[in-house]
């Protein structure tokens, strides 16, 4: 069957029945798209494995942040429900009660991640707050009709959810036939209502709220909406909130700003609104970078490049953290995919029995790696004759490789996370505000080798005493927790230090009497000009060759026991054997295919076809043996706003014909062919965008692009 | 892209930024404010002793631009070899998409000589390049002192544009020899003049048109322009509503227009070049199959860009791996395509569902729920061209990302356009969950420009005439002879450009005079089965008397007219 038609655009194909359905899962794929499929099935387990559990986690994690925003909410509609319920008592709640509540939802400009949020507001508010929660997209409403219509439906049809064994009459609610307005939601709304409340229905958990369930209207995108159609609900249901409990969320991606430039004056009168501010992109990305990357839960680790490409994904195009974690999962694929050895890249217990049953294959594949290659060349010749030929030993040594990397990644993290503490208390943030820019540098470099590190050093050398000790306290705390074997002799230096400052209190006063009686008493005494004059350069002199005081020196202690650690914990990973395991590094494939340049890829085809047609290789010049598509853009881009067609044309028969030598009276008469690979270009060009046909002048085109040579 | 409310300015104005020009941004941002401001100085310089100074000027503006495309690849962490080098020949978005600038109409003819001058042979800049690159350092110093004043409202983008237009032409691949340039006019002259004794061949092609556009009077004054400011340029390039192009049209050819059938009939003679080429890119591209696969059932969508149909790759990818599955291939490139025609194929010839919808929002809302309810349904869609004329609308992108949401339906899809990926915004992009893959295939748009809408080609019509002739075959002969009449007075009348069409009491006239009819219900019962077959078309005319015309144009009208006479 073909796809091609003169009257159809669309071909359904259906597999036949009779064939056999055997369905390829995504695993065969994986096995599929590999060049040597050893190990096939394991890795593309293990990447699926820990990709599930690096969802799930973030997944937690966006609970986790939006808690906070989604309790204020709760206690939000709590509150005007109970202002619904006992209207009549005060003349402060009869002026409220003449308003709908509503909450407006700041949830900043990634509009890509509301989507999550929305779902699961949607499903906290229905478990906590009342059945009725209606989700209105602004595509959907584009008339007050249409509006009514949606969230008759989708109210009623929440009911009709809830009560499937009741009656059978309205649970198939025609929408078409259904009259909806207001009153109808009213009435339909008091009858259930009135259902709830009578005593055969029973209804177990969390009775209180059936009284007055309110119903909670979430405009995901205000923005988008139209402002009459929003007036005029609003101004409609202000009718009925005295008997319908409406309460109302508006998703706002900007500024509050957008309700009173939508709703006039007299309109937003109608409404109580409340703002909620939803928790920043940037820092959600900082929890998902800490609790992701800078976790020795996962055995999957970026390479620094990797790691800068989807943050500048994140913080130059879209502030999307859904698509950060989806750049994050094509990592994991693309690792597991291209990298033989990734079958090694599993949870420590996982490795022994893993390495245990490495074919030979792939115990050369790893004397291939860069990084084993190294560590060989520092090896002597023995030990190096021995591991390229041992199987055995080899495979003893990957192992020791793999934990010495688990050991090595174990103490790297909470170092790191201190040197983070002193850093980001420095003015300027010589090494970065937030945790990932360190991280980033430290992957990237040996962080003791910058300048930045440097004059980070000398800032800490001047810290005051508080703000050491606390750091030095945040650095306690974060250590703690892992004080394994490795890193015990640094938490006791650290409380060693922490005691000395607190012996320094005590005895700080003693010191500065001291220090600050015996120049005075020099100073008493009567002296003439000279005498003075001597004195006071003396005292200049001492000071600055003056012994550092305690506290001084206790810093600069602590100062160079960080570097200490530093140099000895912050190493590059590169400088590991058999870090190509666990550490994914083709930034390039991800940018390529994450944030892709499809004009330039256009342009370069275009331009220098040479790149891609290896048989016009000249130095990326053009010549009248490339495409006629190139001959004819590389002629247009001649063009001011409009091309006269013959010209071109005339243009390119002089280059298409330059290789036969015919006489010139021939160039006259453009051939038939030439006309026809003329059209056939332009026409090219055409679809692609460059040029279009124009009304203005016979047989003239319009360019729509400027520059380009 | 950025909302552009500069100073001044008040209508809001979108415009494409490209990765470039953000890169610089992040650089601002890193460096601080102060660095922007040189930089912006330092652009602006570079302008200004370009004009002075045009070779000291491009030589500085390439080292910066080397200089930032080497951060630009540092910072988006491009590190394996051949990837940096792409980047390096690779020229951004801004090459693409810069101003305007005045164009003379005489240098297309003047680079197709020169092209067919050296013919496989290159103009290689290199050894021109090095001395410029050495006289830089005044250039910079000049920068230093030009510092303050240029800074203050003006955009850097703003002024770039023609010293980008002119590094590029000298960096990047070249054709045109280093004495010739866009602005004196003296140089052209020359070149001109000493062309005849250099190239024998295009000689005749290339002077003529040159000498017949150029107007003497207007160069020095452009150019004078031109050293006053480089904005005003701009201004002076888009502000001419006079075309400046030749007066020549297609006529002057044998054959002014081909029609689509001789044009595929000659293409197909027309031997491809390059077929190892092409054939080692196919391959390059077909090894990634599987991994198509695998990425579709983990949840992405994969999208094809890059010179060149993907058409056959995407039908070799559907034949060779989804012919166990279901699927659904849309051309995009169909004129007739719409939405609503993709929809209802996936409801009715895919589920099977026989029903109509109110609304296409209806119509996804069910999708989405069957495939929720079935996960082992799996729906594979291929569209070619997703950037076409009738699918880039906003509605049907939203629907088609919803589509392509769903979790068990797998889009693959190419673009084309070199604009395609603004039809999205960042929900929309997010809904695709686009995976891209650069496909540059170089093979022909052969279906994809067949549908008689290109440039140049002549609407042979075939189609409206072979239905034209399929409905009056079936008329009585009377009702043919009206018809007849309708179309010969309207070939009468082609050359009067007022005509209107024939008055309902002239034609009753006219056909009672040729005894087709004998009362005016008659005729008017027979132009309602006409209207009714969209052959003919009826106008009220100012005067409220109808008007009546065939809607087809002149050639398939003759072309019908001989057929008929033909058969007697």
């Amino acid at each position: 069957m073909t796809t091609s038609s003169v009257s159809k655009g669309c071909f359904v194909f259906k597999p036949s029945a009779k064939k056999k359905k055997r369905s390829l899962t995504a695993a065969d794929y994986f096995i599929e798209s590999l060049k040597n499929s050893e190990d096939g099935r394991t890795r593309f387990e293990s990447s699926q494995l820990l990709w599930q559990q690096m969802k799930s986690q973030t997944e937690q994690l966006q609970e986790e942040l939006n808690k906070k925003l989604f309790d204020n909410l709760i206690c939000f509609l709590k509150k005007s429900r109970t202002d619904f319920q006992d209207q009549k008592n005060d003349w402060n709640c009869r002026v409220r009660s003449s308003e709908i509540p509503t909450a407006a939802l700041l949830l900043g400009v990634n509009v890509t991640d509301h989507e999550l949020t929305f779902n699961s507001l949607s499903d906290v508010l229905k478990e906590h707050v009342t059945p009725y929660v209606v989700l209105l997209q602004a595509k959907e409403c584009t008339g007050i009709k249409l509006l009514l219509q949606k969230l008759l439906s989708q109210i009623m049809g929440c009911e009709a959810d809830l009560d499937l064994d009741e009656e059978d009459d309205h649970a198939p609610i025609n929408q078409r036939k259904m009259n909806c307005s207001m009153a109808s939601l009213t009435g339909w709304y008091q009858k259930m209502s009135k259902k709830a409340s009578s005593p055969k229905k029973k209804r177990p958990a969390s009775s209180e709220n059936w009284h007055a369930p309110p119903i909670v209207l979430v405009f995901k995108d205000l923005e988008s909406f139209t402002s009459s159609v929003l007036q005029e609900f609003i101004v409609i249901s202000s009718r009925y909130c005295k008997e319908l409990p409406l309460v109302l969320v508006f998703g706002i991606a900007t500024s509050p700003m957008i309700i009173h430039r939508l709703l006039s004056h007299s309109v937003s009168s109608l409404l109580c609104i409340e703002l909620f501010q939803s928790l920043s992109c940037t820092e959600h990305l900082a929890t998902v970078v800490d609790k992701l990357l800078l976790s020795n839960q996962f055995p999957f680790k970026l390479s620094g490049r990797v790691l800068q490409v989807l943050i500048t994904i994140f913080l130059y195009h879209d502030f999307s953290v859904q698509n950060f974690i989806k750049g994050l999962q094509l990592s994991i694929v693309e690792h597991f995919n291209s990298q033989p050895l990734s079958v090694l890249c599993c949870d420590l217990p996982e490795i022994k029995h893993r390495v245990k049953s490495l074919s030979r294959n792939q115990l050369e594949n790893i004397r291939h790696l860069a990084s084993f290659m190294s560590f060989v060349e520092s090896q002597t010749p023995e030990a190096q004759v021995k591991l390229l030929t041992d199987d055995g030993y080899l495979k003893a040594m990957a192992q020791k490789f793999l934990e010495d990397l688990h050991a090595y990644h174990e103490s790297y993290i909470p170092i790191l996370r201190c040197l983070h503490n002193f850093t980001c208390i420095l003015p300027k943030y010589p090494l970065g505000k937030q945790i990932r820019e360190l991280y980033c540098a430290c992957l990237e470099k040996n962080i003791w080798d910058t300048e930045e590190y440097s004059s980070a050093l000398n800032l800490l050398r001047m810290l005051a005493k508080d703000e050491l000790v606390a750091t030095l306290h945040k650095c306690l705390e974060v250590l703690e927790p892992y004080s394994g074997r490795k890193l015990d002799s640094t938490v006791c230096r650290i409380k060693e230090f922490m005691t000395q400052f607190k012996c320094l209190e005590g005895e700080n006063l003693g010191n500065l009497d001291d220090e600050e009686m015996s120049p005075q008493k020099g100073l008493q005494k009567k002296t003439d000009l000279y005498q003075l004059q001597k004195t006071l350069l003396e005292m200049k002199e001492t000071r600055r060759t003056k012994k550092p005081t305690r506290f001084e020196s206790l810093r600069l202690q602590v100062v160079d026991f960080l570097d200490d650690l530093v140099r000895h914990y912050l190493t590059r990973p590169e400088e590991r054997p058999l870090y190509e395991v666990v550490y994914f590094s083709a930034a390039g494939v991800l940018r390529k295919h994450l944030n892709a340049v499809p004009r330039v890829a256009l342009h370069t085809a275009l331009n220098n076809p040479s790149s891609y047609l290896k048989c016009l290789e000249n130095d990326g010049t053009l010549s009248s043996a490339a495409p006629d598509i190139c001959i004819a853009y590389k002629l247009h881009l001649e063009c001011g706003r409009l091309i006269n067609l013959y010209d071109w044309l005339e243009a390119f028969a002089t280059v298409v014909n330059a290789d036969d030598d015919s006489d010139l009276d021939s160039l006259k008469q453009v051939d038939e062919m030439t006309h026809a690979r003329f059209i056939r270009a332009v026409s090219e060009l055409e679809l692609l965008g460059f040029v279009k046909p124009t009304k203005q002048k016979t047989d003239h085109v319009a360019r729509l692009t400027w520059g380009g040579c | 892209m950025s909302y552009d409310c500069e100073r001044g300015s008040k209508n809001l104005q979108v415009q494409f930024v490209p990765d470039e020009d953000v890169l610089e941004h992040i650089i601002d941002k890193q460096e601080g404010v102060k660095l922007r401001n040189s930089t912006a100085a330092q652009r602006l310089s570079n302008a200004k002793s370009l004009t002075k100074n045009r070779n000291s000027g491009h030589a500085e503006d390439e080292t910066s631009e080397v200089w930032k495309e080497k951060d630009y690849v540092e910072i988006l962490g491009t590190d394996d070899g051949a990837d940096a080098l792409r980047e390096g020949l690779a020229t951004g978005g801004g090459d693409v998409y810069s101003f305007q600038t005045v164009k003379r109409s005489h240098k297309m003819a003047q680079l197709a000589s020169e092209m067919a001058r050296t013919p496989g042979k290159t103009v290689t800049f290199s050894t021109h390049e090095s001395p410029e690159e050495a006289t830089s350092p005044p250039a910079s110093s000049k920068k230093q002192s030009n510092n303050k004043t240029p800074s203050k409202g003006k955009k850097p983008e703003f002024i770039s544009t023609t010293p980008h237009r002119l590094r590029k032409r000298l960096s990047a691949p070249e054709l045109r020899s280093d004495s010739e340039s866009d602005y004196s006019a003296s140089d052209s002259d020359e070149d001109i003049a000493d062309r005849p004794a250099t190239a024998k061949t295009p000689s005749k092609v290339s002077q003529v048109p040159s000498e017949a556009s150029q107007t003497p009077g207007k160069t020095p004054s452009k150019r004078g322009k031109k050293k006053s400011n480089l904005v005003e340029e701009y201004f002076e390039a888009h502000s001419s509503s006079k075309v400046l192009t030749s007066d020549r049209t297609l006529q002057k050819l044998q054959t002014p227009k081909l029609d689509q059938e001789t044009l595929r009939k000659l293409l197909e003679q027309f031997p491809s070049k390059f077929a190892d080429d092409l054939k080692n890119l196919t391959e390059k591209h077909e090894a990634l199959f599987y991994k198509w696969m695998l990425q579709l059932h983990l949840g992405f969508n994969i999208i094809l860009f890059g010179l060149g149909s993907k058409r056959n790759l995407m039908e070799k990818f559907r034949t060779t791996l989804l012919q166990d599955s279901l699927h659904i291939v849309i051309n995009g490139f169909f004129p007739g395509i719409t939405i609503k025609s993709i929809l209802n194929s996936i409801t009715e010839e895919a589920l099977g569902h026989t029903g109509t919808f109110r609304s296409p929002l209806d119509q996804m809302d069910f999708i989405a729920q069957r495939f929720k309810e079935e996960p082992s349904l799996e729906l594979y869609l291929l569209i070619h061209n997703l950037d076409s004329h009738m699918l880039r609308g906003d509605k049907s992108q939203q629907v088609l990302g919803q589509l392509a949401s769903i979790s068990n339906i797998h889009l693959l899809a190419s673009i084309d356009h070199i604009n395609a990926p603004l039809m999205w915004d960042q929900s929309k992009q997010s809904l695709y969950n686009w995976l891209w893959y650069e496909t540059t295939t170089y093979s022909s748009y052969i279906e994809e420009t067949s549908y008689e809408n290109s440039l140049l080609v002549k609407r042979s019509g075939a189609l409206a005439l072979s239905s034209l002739t399929h409905v009056l075959r079936s008329l009585t002969p009377n009702a043919r002879g009206i018809f007849r009449l309708l179309a010969e007075y309207q070939m009468a009348n082609k050359d009067n450009p007022s005509y209107t069409g024939l008055s309902f009491q002239d034609f009753y006239q006219q056909c009672r005079e040729a005894f087709l009819v004998n009362s005016d219900l008659t005729l008017r019962a027979q132009l309602i089965e006409f209207k009714d077959h969209k052959l003919i078309r009826a106008k009220k005319g100012p005067d409220g008397v109808e008007y009546f015309t065939i809607a087809l144009d002149l050639g398939t009208l003759t072309d019908f007219l001989d057929m008929e006479d033909k058969e007697g």
